[in-house]
């Protein structure tokens, strides 16, 4: 008889702790998802390129979502140099053909992987782009070479929209 | 009771008779606090929290607002004069061994409102949104990011967007606003915690109060307190009136520009030993540990520290390795300000692994190997007529005021 009255209890203590529980989360999930990208920072998630003056050997820096985008017309040395890298030499290996579905364009977020810097052109020791906050070296395909930095820079998605413009986003 | 605490600490509270200027540091760092929320809240009256006006906004009150420049200027030296107490006030504890038992809760809490004060400063420094503010934000948010997994989504979340932005601007401004006032409410439980062993002293030996050993608070220590109040005061006015820029940085005058980084990152002067441990270690997620460890190791030091002895007074091998560590620390801070490459990025290597040398294996081993100098048995002691040991002591103490 007792045993069975311990079991109303625990029943309803239980039930009674879920749903408290599930008040208090509903009541902080808006309190914490309030602090993330709002409506309008996602509306602006798109945006048009025209790079029909760009030359090979220059490259386009972009804002895009608050942050730049490089936009690279790379030269035949370059792309030769980023081609013919073997994938063992790379800290996150990624082919050149996949960063860059056109040889010809590099289309990235100039964004340094370490710490959120942006790295300068035609820099550093492997004659891509060089961090100067803490010395991270990218390749002519944006691969992280040497440096504190554990990822290659970020490729985001885009298209060609014509032959004279990109859309990124 | 904290009231009542708070009155009688101003009062007639029993402080050892032998506090020497060290000990001062406790009420110039109220007075920091305070002088920060005041000029605080009247800075907030004329700042503008967008990132579109926070610029032009902290300029008008340079130029425009009466008086401005000078409430601008005692607030942001007066964050460095924040962190030159502190840091002498924590050094003080780690010489004189005021974070052993029984004050371990004080010390804890202490840390507690260190990492605070790192926080409001750094978010503090963000709304100029000068350069140096974007950029420091971009480089300290992005720690997070250190973390497997979701870190991503942690960065994202702190931003508010896809960067450093308009949404970040004001939660920084509100957070920055909030701080001051929980470091308060700290600041209180802090000293309502040394109530109850009451104050460490020079030769760190526990005694009776009331009793010979011991002072009422008012008016011994109100007029040593205030008196290097003064003196700290003449140095501060010194840097509001003589050098307000000389603890900033130059590019903190250019405004935020998300496309251009500026050539060196460097942060404020007191952040700079943990910057320095940060960069020390080439792989991210580590050196993102490394440098919280540094801070975090610090609460528990009580535990690391096996010596029964408190002060350093009486500790020869001790005293000689607080010289050392006070050297590592000041070296990190230094190559912390330069390129992290060749020597100064050796140096760094090399005074990072010193540090936690002197934290995880000299400061429990030496409890145990050090031979201790006799300890007096109270204060009065030495001065009726002590061991000639208890005078040696004295006048070595003597040197380090």
């Amino acid at each position: 008889m007792s045993e069975k009255k311990t079991k109303r209890r625990d029943f309803l203590f239980t039930a009674t702790t879920a749903v408290g529980a599930v008040g208090a989360a509903a009541v902080v999930w808006p309190m914490i998802d309030q602090m993330n990208p709002d409506a309008s920072v996602k509306a602006l998630a798109s945006t048009e390129v025209d790079v029909s003056s760009l030359t090979p050997g220059n490259t386009l820096t972009v804002l895009w979502r608050g942050k730049p985008v490089f936009i690279r017309r790379r030269t035949q040395e370059e792309i030769d140099e980023a081609r013919k890298v073997k994938m063992e030499d790379l800290i996150h290996p990624e082919k050149d053909e996949d960063r860059a579905k056109n040889p010809e364009w590099l289309v990235m977020l100039g964004v340094c992987t370490h710490l959120g810097c942006v790295p300068l052109n035609d820099k550093g020791d492997y004659n891509g782009w060089f961090c100067p906050c803490h010395g991270s070296h990218y390749d002519t395909s944006g691969r992280i070479r040497k440096g504190p930095a554990p990822w290659n820079m970020e490729v985001p998605k885009y298209e060609f929209v014509d032959a004279n413009t990109i859309k990124i986003g | 009771m904290p009231l009542l605490t708070l009155a009688n600490h101003l009062t007639d509270y029993p402080t050892p008779k032998n506090l020497n200027y060290w000990w001062t540091f406790g009420g110039i760092l109220t007075f920091c606090l305070i002088t920060q929320i005041v000029t605080g809240l009247t800075l907030a009256m004329h700042y503008i929290a967008h990132a579109d006006m926070a610029f032009e906004s902290v300029e008008h009150i340079m130029r425009d607002v009466n008086y401005g420049w000078l409430i601008r200027y005692i607030h942001a030296n007066g964050a460095s004069m924040f962190f030159l107490a502190v840091y002498i006030h924590i050094f003080r504890s780690l010489f004189y061994g005021s974070y052993k038992a029984p004050r371990e809760i004080i010390w804890i809490i202490g840390i507690i409102i260190y990492l605070l004060m790192m926080a409001a400063a750094f978010m503090g420094y963000v709304l100029p949104w000068g350069q140096m503010s974007f950029w420091g934000a971009t480089v300290i948010t992005n720690l997070f990011s250190a973390i497997p997994l979701v870190g991503e989504g942690i960065v994202t979340w702190l931003w508010g967007g896809y960067s450093v932005d308009n949404p970040t601007l004001t939660r920084f401004f509100t957070l920055h606003y909030l701080i001051p006032f929980l470091i308060l409410g700290l600041v209180v439980l802090h000293i309502w915690a040394l109530h109850v062993p009451g104050n460490n002293n020079p030769i760190g030996i526990d005694i009776k109060k009331p009793s010979k050993d011991t002072v009422p608070f008012h008016p011994y220590i109100v007029i040593k307190d205030g008196f290097a109040l003064l003196m700290f005061m003449i140095v501060f006015a010194f840097f509001v009136f003589y050098a307000p820029n000389i603890l900033g940085h130059a590019d903190n005058y250019i405004e935020a520009n998300p496309m251009v980084t500026p050539a060196h990152i460097v942060p404020e002067w007191y952040l700079l030993p943990f910057y320095a441990i940060l960069r020390s270690v080439p792989d991210k997620l580590l050196g993102v540990v490394a440098m919280l460890s540094a801070i975090l190791i610090l609460a528990v030091l009580p535990w690391l520290d096996t010596s029964k002895i408190r002060s350093a007074v009486f500790r020869p091998l001790y005293k000689q390795f607080y010289w050392i560590l006070v050297a590592d620390v000041l070296i990190l801070g230094y190559v912390g300000a330069m390129p992290a490459e060749g020597l100064y990025l050796l140096i760094a290597r090399v005074a990072t692994a010193y540090y936690f040398l002197h934290f995880l294996v000299i400061l429990p081993v030496l409890g145990f190997k050090e031979k201790t100098l006799p300890v007096p048995l109270s204060i009065t002691e030495p001065v009726l007529g002590g061991s000639p040991n208890l005078a040696a002591a004295r006048n070595k103490e003597s040197k380090i005021e």
